[in-house]
This record gives structure tokens, C-alpha cells and sequence, in this order.
């Protein structure tokens, strides 16, 4: 599917942003709906305001969802930022990624690289390594709205909605990452990688502080990556 | 500042630098081909862990719930090739009445 969508090298800047938009239109909704359920869990921990503050400036459903849960189980706030940051320490890996496929001055690159979400990075990838970064902004710029928006219904309409988890907000967010994942796994390396990355989290889970299973599983990464293509 | 709000820059900071580092460091420089291989397939490996404990983690153990019967329901129905709205949306509603059964 991606190998069909996404635009040629040759298209112009503004044609692979609009090809990335298009694309984006799904996880936008999916994010949107989200950030409702990040909203209504939300409020009664952190207040009316915090949520929506920290949709704006962290814009990063695992960590969000990641500090909040550790704050709503009475954890500290150190614990609360370790397990966020360890949540996102993917990113480290996504943004090194990213960064050959870059041109032009530290600014214009320092904006890319703040676009980089999950969705809109996996979307990105051309399959050998390299990266379409307009693309990529366009796969993200429905997403950030759509984060912020979400969650100031979802801090609005809380009271309203009822239990969070009598209306099965607490599957969203799983499963949109469960859809990247059809998204991104295409041919066996990636499969074994995806299995085996599952496998360590699984494992670690009962052993490992929040976080650490998911960035351990980078391990099946470098595994994968030894067999033939 | 309240721990909540030192929680929100923390994370704030912290997010931005984990995205920035590779990007003003390296430039446009390439990486080795070994490291480029690696790379392709991370998203596979963190994205499939991601699931695993957002879908069945509970603290430190994993349990089998309506979440993960709502997340399963999502799996199965992109299996069908059905768009990531419906999945997505339809993994709540599972949940849900997996709940109100």
C-alpha cells in the first residue's frame, strides 16, 4: 500500500506535502479520536488546563498517556518524566534516521525533525533507508490539530461522556498503533523485527520499569537486520 | 511550579531534544550501511512493542481484557482490509460492549 501512495522523488516539494496530507486524513481522525480519550482520562488527574498544555508543547501520545498513567497510580513525578522520556526515547532513533535525508540550514532541519510522529515517519520511509520529508510534515499536519482539538473536547466533554473505559477509550490508543504496524510491516525482516520486538516487550514487561521494554526492543531491530533481505 | 507542570516541560524539552539530536548533529551526513538496515526495520520492532504493552500492560504484569479483545478486533479488521478509521473506532466499541456484557 505504501509503495503505491507515495510520490517520486522527482515530484515537486509541494506536491509530496499535498500526497502527505492526503495520506494523513485517517490518522487524523484516529488521533483526533484519541486525544479525546487522552482528554477524558486526563482531566480528573492533571486538572482542566494541564492536558491541553501538554498536548501543545508535548504532542506525544505515549508519553502522554505513558505519565499519566504512573500520575494517576500515585507515582512521582520523577517516575512520571522517566517513563515518558523512555516512551519517546524511539524517537532518538527515528530522528537519526531521518537526518540524512535532510538538506539545508540546522533551522529547516530542527522544523522537520519536530514533525516527526510515528505515522507520519513509518509513511515517510521509502524502504531503503532514505526518508521524503515533506511527505512526512504533510502525513503529520492533520495530526497535530487533531491532537489539540481532541483533547480540549475530551477535557470539555468528560463529565458528560461517563466512564472512559465503559466506552472502550482505552482501546484507541493501541490499537491505532496496531494499524502503523499494518502499516509498516511489509516483507520478512520487517516481520521477524515487529515479532520479535513484541516478544521483548513482552518478557521485560514484569521486570523493567515503563518504557525500558519498548526502547529494549530496538534489539530485534539489530537482529532482523543481520538476515537476508 | 506544580509537579504537573514540571512534568509537561520536562516532557516538552526532553521530546524535542530526542527528535532534534540526530538531525543538527548529523546534518546530512549519511550513516553507514550497516546502521541504515538497522534503521529500516525499527519502526517494525518499537512500534510491535508499543502495542504489546499499551494493549496488555496493567502496571507490571499483562492481562487479557476487553481492551485487548477491542485491539484484537482492530488486528483482525485491518487483516479484511478495512480503513484505519473503522479498526480504530471499532476497537472502542468492542471494548465497550465486551464491558456492558
Amino acid at each position: 500500500m505504501t509503495a503505491t501512495r507515495s510520490p517520486e522523488r522527482t515530484d515537486s516539494e509541494r506536491a509530496r506535502f499535498r500526497a502527505g496530507v492526503r495520506r494523513g486524513v485517517p490518522f487524523g481522525v484516529a488521533v483526533f479520536a484519541i486525544a479525546v480519550s487522552y482528554g477524558v482520562l486526563a482531566r480528573p488527574v492533571m486538572g482542566s488546563g494541564a492536558p491541553i498544555v501538554m498536548s501543545i508543547v508535548v504532542f506525544s501520545g505515549a508519553a502522554q498517556f505513558g505519565s499519566l498513567a504512573i500520575l494517576a497510580a500515585g507515582g512521582s513525578v520523577g517516575a512520571a518524566i522517566a517513563a515518558g522520556l523512555l516512551l519517546n526515547a524511539r524517537y532518538l532513533a527515528m530522528g537519526l534516521g531521518l537526518a540524512p535525508s535532510l538538506r539545508g540550514r540546522p533551522l529547516s532541519r530542527a522544523a522537520f525533525a519536530m514533525a516527526i510522529v510515528d505515522a507520519s515517519w513509518a509513511a515517510a520511509s521509502r524502504g531503503d533507508g532514505t526518508f521524503d520529508p515533506w511527505y512526512m510534515v504533510g502525513v503529520s499536519a492533520l495530526q497535530y490539530p487533531g491532537w489539540v482539538l481532541g483533547t480540549v473536547v475530551g477535557v470539555l466533554a468528560g463529565s458528560a461522556l461517563g466512564d472512559p473505559r465503559a466506552l472502550g477509550l482505552d482501546a484507541l490508543f493501541p490499537a491505532f498503533f496496531v494499524a502503523l504496524l499494518f502499516e509498516e510491516v511489509r516483507g520478512r525482516r520487517k516481520v521477524v523485527a515487529a515479532a520479535g520486538g513484541a516478544g521483548i516487550a513482552a518478557v521485560l514487561t514484569p521486570f523493567a520499569p515503563a518504557g525500558l521494554p519498548i526502547l529494549a526492543a530496538a534489539a530485534a531491530a539489530i537482529a532482523a537486520s543481520r538476515m537476508r533481505p | 511550579m506544580s509537579g504537573i507542570g514540571i512534568t509537561i516541560v520536562a516532557l516538552a524539552l526532553g521530546t524535542a531534544a530526542l527528535k532534534l539530536v540526530g538531525p543538527l548533529l548529523l546534518g546530512g551526513r549519511s550513516l553507514p550501511a550497516p546502521a541504515m538496515g538497522v534503521i529500516e526495520l525499527l519502526a517494525s520492532a518499537l512500534l510491535a512493542a508499543l502495542v504489546v504493552v499499551e494493549a496488555f500492560g496493567h502496571g507490571r504484569s499483562l492481562t487479557v481484557d476487553a481492551r485487548a479483545l477491542g485491539v484484537a478486533f482492530a488486528a483482525i479488521a485491518l487483516l479484511l482490509r478495512a480503513p484505519v478509521t473503522v479498526a480504530v473506532l471499532g476497537a472502542a466499541l468492542v471494548a465497550a460492549l465486551a464491558r456492558a456484557i
